[in-house]
């Protein structure tokens, strides 16, 4: 019985079917279409809500950007109306370029003196020819980038943006600028000298370490006070993106170093030492910028002895570097907790002190893993900067708004036009750093997984 | 440094000599001995500096000046102010005016927020990507530039003074101002208040009733529908009572558009729309990020488990997903809320009366009292911010994984 149903099996297919294609609605822009854009109907309503909503903010701004725009002109007849006395139909709304053309040197470089505006100019180009090679993973000489980007860059800098030629007064004994720093690197190694006796250090390495840094250092305000023939230019003529930069850039270097001794002060096992970096964290995080900023510039005056000013972008400047040291050291405080357990332990098994643990084994590892942090916390800088127009600063911003009150370009347009070019100038910068922090988190992600 | 193998006296370097200065208990109480001096010194430098150059202005340190009359006014005021109020009352004025605007960009924020950190999960890839490019392009922009970009450019296209545009329910528009319909309250209004507050005490009573019930029989209650039920039965009823005893219990004024623009209703400044449409726009990208993050963060096994369980798609996202997601959301969210309000006080930039506006910056440029009122607004936002990480901290340790 089952013999014969056996036999008989013509029904049934010898050759597998070829694979059919799939439904042509399925497949292709329509398939696409209708899996991401139409599957249901709510789905439709969110697909027609979408393009609705870019519909009403896309168009009007290419209008107003692009097409309505103002490309070439003189003054603000090009840019206005034939009723605000200009050559443009009534009804006309566009961007005014040719203003920000006119004023885009200014943008750039503030009031800084024209032909000194070269030196400007050398201090980006260093700047770029530093940063670059840092920001490449696989550059090489990354020991000697971190050391022109740490010490080369910023004495050119100050340098050429300020004219050097610095003059140090006494602060010892009165008797002029450098006795007195022969008396303290004396004082200096004599206390590292005593130190090492009292432990029972026999070798001199760490009063040689002490005497050639201090020696450096003379170096450097050596150079800083020699005249090159700059001429002098005064930080209130500074402006623009200049500002804009050196704050950011003097804010995250001075920053850095200061967070890293708080991460590790509010991490370590000495009481006192932990309150005192809670505190000054948190006091820092808790107060808005802006608050910081007024203290600088009103009351930083009222903190020194009588006679000593500070100039107002040095004043900004500090204000912004230890608001901001407080938020880098959460930052690495994150990178520091991130460590297992085991390195800590397996530094102190091999015998290294507490700092030759902390340089060589902890911080390398704990930086590395918080460099998008530091990223982060640097677009944030980047974006605060702004701020500082409130306490009558020349920053980027507030270069613009202080370019309103000319009457050559006033229109309606004008501010209109300023702020679309500030925000198209600060999302790029923006933008890009946000790119990379995620390009070194997926980096570094591929590196840690287990 | 540090006091792990504490009592342990150890050599260093040459390992010739032995000293009591390398135990590092010792070392780490000299340390800070050495910092404590160093503190102090620097604080005393500091007071005496600043008492010294007081005294060469001429200026006596005290918070009595608080007291004194301002004599300057404040358009925006929430309590009564006066030309001849003092500068404490000043105080009260701008820390309203900031905590309003933090309580009205709060709720604005987290709303958008959710939306769009949804909408950038989404399925539909036109509103993922709006929701992406919104995000990117809201969070690389400086928070000041949106504000004159809100305050400065999209607000001066409204209609001019004498003009408005009509928004219908929602009142009147123009360039000086939201003017919104102001509520009027009639007699026995407080009846409607209080028959609402009994109606969602009533919604907590019938909630936890209804979890007992649950956790004894196993059967459930509709408590959502019960509770809208309520409400609104309380609403209807008490309304109905008020309107036959006393007459309308609330009515509506509507602006009119007059010869010299929009009068009546309650106006809504332009500095406080232009300020609060920019941080709520603002800090709504950052916490679109966090709700994304926090849902992404709960695995795809909990839904998985969830199906396998018996729930349907609504339990789930219910029980499972958003009290697993909330975890991991509450503790950024509420720092962002904290930043909404310490940025908040860019409202000097457009001349809201906030507290760093009138106090910091009014007040101050008009006495010259500097030290005084930045240590108060300081101290004012330092509460702040301790009043929130305490919360924080209570919150974090309630909602914790009890791990057993």
């Amino acid at each position: 019985m089952a013999d014969t149903s056996m036999t008989d099996l013509s029904y049934v297919r010898t050759e597998m079917v070829p694979d059919a294609p799939a439904p042509r609605r399925d497949t292709g822009f329509v398939g696409w279409l209708r899996q991401n854009l139409f599957s249901s109907w709510a789905n439709t309503l969110l697909t027609l809500l979408g393009a609705w909503v870019i519909w009403v903010v896309v168009p009007p701004l290419i209008q107003f950007s692009l097409i309505d725009a103002v490309w070439t002109g003189e003054n603000r007849e090009a840019c206005t109306t034939i009723a605000q006395g200009g050559v443009l139909p009534d009804g006309w709304f566009g961007a005014c370029w040719p203003y920000v053309g006119d004023y885009f040197a200014q943008f750039v470089y503030g009031r800084y003196p024209f032909d000194a505006r070269w030196r400007v100019d050398i201090v980006f180009v260093l700047f770029a020819i530093g940063l670059v090679p840092m920001l490449i993973p696989s550059a090489p000489f990354k020991r000697e980038n971190i050391l022109y980007m740490s010490v080369i860059f910023p004495v050119a800098a100050l340098l050429l943006l300020t004219g050097g030629h610095f003059d140090y007064g006494p602060f010892i004994t009165g008797q002029g600028f450098w006795i007195d720093y022969l008396i303290l690197t004396v004082i200096v190694c004599a206390i590292v000298y005593a130190w090492g006796r009292a432990t029972g250090t026999t070798s001199l390495g760490p009063v040689r370490v002490t005497g050639l840094s201090m020696v450096a250092i003379a170096v450097l305000l050596f150079i800083l006070g020699i005249d090159f023939g700059l001429s002098h230019v005064e930080t209130d003529v500074w402006g623009g993106l200049l500002v804009t930069l050196v704050i950011a850039v003097t804010g995250i270097a001075a920053s850095l170093p200061l967070g890293i001794l708080l991460a590790l002060g509010r991490r370590s096992n000495m009481p006192i030492v932990r309150a005192v970096c809670v505190a000054f964290i948190e006091f820092w995080r808790g107060v808005p910028l802006i608050t910081v900023l007024f203290m600088s510039s009103v009351m930083l005056p009222l903190f020194l002895p009588e006679g000593v000013t500070f100039d107002k972008l040095l004043r900004a400047l500090i204000g912004v570097a230890l608001f901001s040291a407080a938020y880098m050291a959460e930052v690495v405080r994150g990178g520091l907790q991130a460590i297992s357990k085991g390195q800590y332990e397996g530094a102190d098994a091999v015998g290294l002190t507490y700092w030759q643990k902390t340089r060589l084994i902890v911080l390398p590892q704990a930086l590395t893993l918080v460099i998008p942090g530091i990223v982060n916390t640097f677009i944030g800088l980047f974006k605060d900067t702004t701020l500082v127009l409130i306490i009558g600063l020349f920053d980027f911003l507030g270069q613009m708004q202080s370019s309103f009150t000319d009457p050559t370009w006033a229109s309606p347009v004008q501010a209109t036009t300023a702020y679309f070019f500030a925000a198209v100038v600060y999302w790029v910068f923006c933008f890009a750093m946000s790119r990379y922090s995620i390009f070194t988190e997926r980096r570094l992600s591929t590196g840690h997984k287990h | 440094m540090a006091v792990q193998d504490a009592g342990v006296p150890r050599l260093a370097g040459g390992g010739s000599g032995f000293s009591v200065l390398n135990d590092q208990r010792v070392r780490g109480v000299l340390f800070q001995v050495l910092l404590v001096i160093g503190v102090v010194s620097f604080a005393w430098w500091l007071i005496s500096n600043t008492a010294a150059n007081l005294r060469a202005q001429g200026i006596e340190f005290g918070f009595g000046i608080l007291w004194n009359t301002a004599g300057f006014s404040i358009n925006q005021t929430l309590i009564e102010y006066q030309e001849n109020s003092t500068y404490g009352r000043v105080y009260v004025v701008g820390l309203l005016n900031t905590l309003l605007v933090a309580a009205l960009g709060v709720v604005l924020a987290t709303v958008l927020g959710f939306i769009v950190g949804i909408a950038r999960l989404s399925n539909n890839w036109i509103i993922a990507r709006a929701a992406t490019v919104y995000i990117e392009v809201l969070r690389n922009i400086p928070l000041l530039l949106q504000i004159f970009i809100w305050y400065f450019a999209v607000l001066r296209l409204l209609p001019a003074k004498r003009e408005a545009l009509d928004l219908g329910p929602f009142g009147l528009l123009n360039i000086a101002g939201w003017y919104a319909p102001s509520p009027i309250f009639g007699e026995g209004f407080s009846v409607v208040v209080i028959a609402l507050l009994l109606a969602i005490l009533g919604c907590f009573a019938i909630s936890s009733w209804a979890r007992k019930r649950l956790a004894a029989t196993g059967q459930p209650f509709p408590v959502f529908l019960a509770s809208v039920g309520l409400i609104v039965a309380a609403l209807v009823v008490s309304l109905l009572l008020v309107a036959l005893i006393w007459g309308r219990p609330l009515t509506l004024e509507y602006p009119t558009l007059g010869n010299f623009g929009p009068r009546g209703g309650a106006r809504l400044f332009p500095e406080l729309m232009g300020l609060l449409l920019a941080l709520s726009t603002y800090t709504a990208s950052f916490i679109a990020e966090i709700v994304r993050a926090g849902i992404l963060a709960v695995s795809r096994g909990q839904t998985e488990a969830s199906y396998s369980l018996g729930l349907r798609s609504g339990p789930t996202l219910r029980l499972v997903i958003i009290p697993q997601a909330m975890r991991v959301i509450i503790p950024p969210l509420t720092s962002q809320y904290l930043n909404l309000t310490k940025n908040s006080s860019l409202a000097v930039a457009i001349a809201y009366p906030d507290l760093v506006s009138v106090f910091a910056g009014t007040a101050l440029n008009q006495t010259g009292r500097a030290v005084e009122f930045i240590l108060i607004t300081m101290a004012t936002y330092l509460m702040i911010s301790l009043i929130t990480s305490l919360f924080m901290n209570w919150y974090n340790a309630r909602m914790a994984l009890v791990e057993r």
